[in-house]
C-alpha cells in the first residue's frame, strides 16, 4: 500500500501528471489575466475559452523540427533541458501538499527541505546559463550571462525572505512551518514585507516582465533559448510553467498557511492559494516595463535585500517578545 | 570581457524592416555603432522616371506604409508648382486634414511601439486599440486604412459630407479624452520612466550639427517644423497651431513631444472641420508638365520630407529624388547609441520612429583606377551558382 502511495505521489499528485496538467492550466490563467489587463481576449479557440491552448502549443512544439547548431556543444546542449526540467519536477515533490503530518517524515518531507526546494528552483538558472553557453550564439551568450547576473541580484533577497517565516516557526521543514501558521494564523501578518520581497523575487526567478531581461526579445532575440527549437524548447517552456506552479506553491506554503485538511481540502487550498499568487504575478507583468540589468541589481540590493533583513530583525525580536 | 561585435540585423526582432547595425560592445556598453543601408532598396526613384506623373503619384504613395499620404502630398505640391496651378481652399484644408489624421495614427502607433521595445506590452495594446478609432476615420474618409490615395494634382479626390464631418469630430473627441492618460503614463509610470529618462541623449547643439528633423529635433529643444518654416496646404495663414518642443533631449522627451503633438493635431483637425470653406475640392490639371525643377517639402510625422522633381516638358519626370525623414535622423541616432547600454539599443533606435524602406538607398563605390567590373545578369547569376557550388551546395 505504501509503495502504491509513493508511486501515486511521484506520478499523479503532486508528481508528473498533476504538475503537467496544472502548469498548463496556470499558463492559461496567466495568459487570460494578462489579456484581460490589456483589454484583449487571450486564447479563445482551443477548448472552452482556449483552455487547451497551452497543451496545444506544447504538442505543436514537440512535433517541430529539432535543430542543433553545428558549432554547439552537442552533449551539453541536449542535456541541459532535461536537467532543468528534472530539477523543477523534483522541487514539486517537496511541496507539503498531501499526506504530511508534523511527525511523519519521508523522503519528500524532512528537516531542511525548504533549503533543498530553494536550491532546486535555482538550478534552472544555471541550466539556462549553460544552455546559452553551449549554443555558440552571440545572443544566447549574452542571455546566459544576463541570467547569472540576474541570479546574483534576486537570490540573496529571496533566501532572506523565505527564511523569515521559517525563523518565526522555528523549523526548517515546510510541513511544520505550514502547521505553525495554521495554528497561529495571525502570525502570517508579521511576514508581510518578506511576502512582498518573495513575490517580487519569484517574478525575477521566473524571468517575467519587469525582470525578463535575460530573454528580452527586442534586445537579445530569445536570450539563452535563441538556438533552441522543437521538443527542447517545449521542455524549457514547460519547465517555466512548472517553476511558476512550484514557486507559487512555495510562497503559499510559507506565507499563506499551507494546504491543510488532507487530500481533497488540501488540493482545493493548493489551487486557490497558488492562483492568488499567479494573479499577483500576472498583474505585476501587466503594469510594468522591463528594467535594465543595472537597474535591477541596484533595486535588488538597495531595496529588496534591506527590506528582507529588516523583516528578519522584526521576526527575531517578535519571536523573543511572544515567548 | 573584452569588446566584441554584436550584429543587429539585417534580421532582428527589434527591427521591423531589414537594415544592419554593427555594435562594438564591451560587456553591456556600446562603444561604437555603425550602420549599413541598402537591404530594402526598391528602385522607386528610377521607377518614377519610367511612369507618367499621375502613375508616380500612386507609386510614391507606396514609399512608406505609415507616411503614405505625406509622400503623395509632397509630390503633388511639387508638381502643382511646376504646372503653375493652385488648389482651391477646400481642397487644401482636406489635404491638411489627411496629413494630421495620419500624424495621429502614426504617433499612436509609435507610442505603442516604444512601450513594446521596453517590454511594456500593456501600453502597446492600449494605444493600438485607440489607434483603431483614427484608422476607422481614415477608412471612412478615404476608403482605405493604409494607402489613402486622397491627393491628386490640383487638390484632393474625395469630399467630406456633413455626416462624415460629424463622425470625424466624434472620433477626435474620443481620442482627445484618452490621450492625456497616455501622456500621464509615459511621463510618470516608474519602470517606464526608468527605462527612457536620460537615455539616448541628444543635446541641442548636436541635434543642429547632425541635422535631426521632426520630433527628434523638437525633443532636443529645436523649434523646427516645416508647417511653420515653410507653410503649405493652408498652414500658417489659415490654420493656427503650436509647435511642441521639450528641453530634455532624451527618449522621455520624445515620448512627451509626440503625446503633446497628438493633442495639437486634434485641435488642428477640429479647427479644419469647423472652418471648412465651401467650394470645389480640386482644379483640373494638365497632362504634361512644363520644363523646370522644384524642391517640395512637408512635415511628415517623423520630420521633414523632401522631394526634388525635375521635369522635361513631357508627361514623365526627368528625375525624382526622395529624402525621407529617417535618413536625416540616422547620424543623430548613431550619436545617441554610442556610450549607451545594449539594453537601450532598441528603444533609442525606435525613438526616431525609423522607417527603413522609405530611406533605403544603394551606394556604388567606384574604383578611381577604373578597374571596376560591370556585371550583367548572366555573369551575376553564374557567380551566385559558383558561390554555392564551392561550398558544396548542389543547385
Amino acid at each position: 500500500m505504501d509503495i502504491l502511495k509513493i508511486f501515486l505521489y511521484l506520478l499523479v499528485y503532486p508528481g508528473l501528471l498533476f504538475l503537467f496538467v496544472y502548469s498548463t492550466f496556470v499558463e492559461w490563467v496567466d495568459r487570460k489575466l494578462y489579456a484581460k489587463f490589456q483589454n484583449r481576449m487571450g486564447p479563445m479557440h482551443t477548448g472552452s475559452h482556449g483552455i487547451l491552448q497551452p497543451i496545444a502549443d506544447f504538442v505543436k512544439l514537440m512535433a517541430k523540427e529539432d535543430i542543433v547548431p553545428k558549432e554547439a556543444d552537442k552533449k551539453l546542449f541536449n542535456a541541459v533541458p532535461i536537467l532543468a526540467l528534472t530539477s523543477v519536477l523534483t522541487a514539486g515533490l517537496l511541496l507539503p501538499v498531501w499526506h504530511f503530518s508534523d511527525t511523519f517524515q519521508s523522503a519528500t518531507s524532512f528537516q531542511g527541505d525548504i533549503i533543498v526546494i530553494a536550491y532546486l528552483l535555482s538550478l534552472p538558472s544555471f541550466a539556462y546559463f549553460l544552455a546559452g553557453w553551449a549554443s555558440a550564439s552571440m545572443y544566447a551568450a549574452i542571455g546566459g550571462v544576463r541570467v547569472l547576473t540576474l541570479l546574483f541580484a534576486y537570490e540573496v533577497p529571496m533566501f532572506l525572505a523565505i527564511l523569515s517565516p521559517a525563523v518565526m516557526a522555528g523549523s526548517w521543514r515546510l510541513a511544520e512551518i505550514a502547521a505553525y501558521y495554521q495554528a497561529n494564523p495571525w502570525h502570517l501578518l508579521i511576514n508581510i514585507f518578506a511576502f512582498a520581497v518573495a513575490i517580487i523575487t519569484l517574478q525575477a526567478k521566473l524571468e517575467r516582465v519587469p525582470f525578463d531581461i535575460p530573454h528580452a526579445e527586442t534586445e537579445v532575440v530569445g536570450g539563452a533559448f535563441t538556438e533552441y527549437s522543437g521538443r527542447k524548447l517545449a521542455m524549457f517552456r514547460l519547465l517555466a510553467d512548472i517553476q511558476m506552479v512550484v514557486g507559487a506553491g512555495l510562497i503559499a506554503a510559507l506565507f499563506m498557511g499551507g494546504f491543510p485538511g488532507g487530500l481533497i481540502p488540501g488540493f482545493i487550498w493548493f489551487i486557490v492559494k497558488t492562483l492568488v499568487v499567479v494573479f499577483i504575478l500576472s498583474a505585476m507583468r501587466a503594469v510594468t516595463a522591463r528594467l535594465r540589468i543595472d537597474q535591477m541589481i541596484s533595486f535588488s540590493w538597495k531595496w529588496l535585500a534591506p527590506l528582507a533583513l529588516l523583516q528578519l530583525v522584526i521576526v527575531i525580536f517578535l519571536k523573543g517578545y511572544l515567548q | 570581457m573584452s569588446t566584441f561585435i554584436l550584429p543587429v540585423g539585417p534580421q532582428h526582432p527589434a527591427l521591423k524592416e531589414p537594415t544592419s547595425f554593427r555594435f562594438l560592445v564591451d560587456g553591456e556598453t556600446v562603444v561604437d555603432a555603425d550602420l549599413r543601408l541598402g537591404y530594402n532598396h526598391r528602385g522607386i526613384e528610377k521607377g518614377c522616371e519610367e511612369r507618367t506623373y499621375i502613375q508616380d503619384l500612386y507609386l510614391l504613395e507606396r514609399v512608406c506604409g505609415i507616411c503614405s499620404n505625406v509622400h503623395m502630398t509632397v509630390f503633388a505640391q511639387g508638381v502643382e508648382k511646376l504646372m503653375g496651378i493652385e488648389p482651391p481652399k477646400r481642397g487644401l484644408f482636406i489635404r491638411c486634414l489627411m496629413g494630421e489624421l495620419e500624424r495621429v495614427h502614426s504617433h499612436l502607433l509609435w507610442l505603442g511601439v516604444a512601450g513594446h521595445e521596453v517590454g511594456f506590452d500593456t501600453f502597446f495594446m492600449y494605444t493600438w486599440r485607440d489607434r483603431e478609432i483614427v484608422e476607422d476615420i481614415l477608412e471612412m474618409v478615404s476608403g482605405n486604412r493604409v494607402n489613402y490615395g486622397m491627393q491628386t494634382f490640383g487638390g484632393v479626390r474625395r469630399d467630406l459630407d456633413e455626416m462624415q464631418i460629424r463622425k470625424v469630430l466624434d472620433g477626435i473627441a474620443a481620442l482627445k479624452a484618452r490621450t492625456p492618460y497616455y501622456l500621464n503614463i509615459g511621463a510618470s509610470e516608474p519602470t517606464l520612466v526608468a527605462r527612457i529618462a536620460g537615455v539616448g541623449k541628444l543635446p541641442l547643439e548636436k541635434a543642429v550639427e547632425l541635422n535631426a528633423v521632426g520630433p527628434t529635433a523638437r525633443a532636443s529643444g529645436w523649434k523646427s517644423d516645416v508647417r511653420q518654416d515653410d507653410p503649405y496646404a493652408g498652414f500658417g495663414e489659415h490654420i493656427p497651431f503650436n509647435i511642441v518642443t521639450d528641453e530634455g533631449g532624451d527618449v522621455l522627451a520624445r515620448v512627451v513631444v509626440r503625446a503633446k503633438e497628438l493633442m495639437e493635431s486634434y485641435n488642428i483637425c477640429e479647427y479644419i472641420l469647423k472652418n471648412l470653406p465651401s467650394g470645389d475640392i480640386r482644379v483640373k490639371a494638365p497632362r504634361k508638365v512644363p520644363e523646370g525643377e522644384v524642391v517640395s517639402r512637408a512635415e511628415a510625422q517623423r520630420g521633414e520630407c523632401i522631394h526634388y522633381i525635375r521635369s522635361n516638358g513631357t508627361d514623365k519626370p526627368d528625375r525624382v529624388k526622395v529624402r525621407a525623414p529617417t535618413l536625416a535622423n540616422w547620424p543623430a541616432t548613431l550619436y545617441m547609441l554610442r556610450g549607451g547600454y545594449v539594453a537601450d539599443i532598441p528603444i533609442v533606435m525606435a525613438a526616431i520612429d525609423p522607417c527603413l524602406s522609405c530611406t533605403d538607398r544603394m551606394a556604388i563605390i567606384t574604383d578611381p583606377k577604373g578597374n571596376e567590373k560591370v556585371w550583367d545578369w548572366e555573369t551575376l547569376r553564374q557567380y551566385g551558382i559558383d558561390f554555392y557550388r564551392k561550398r558544396g551546395i548542389k543547385l
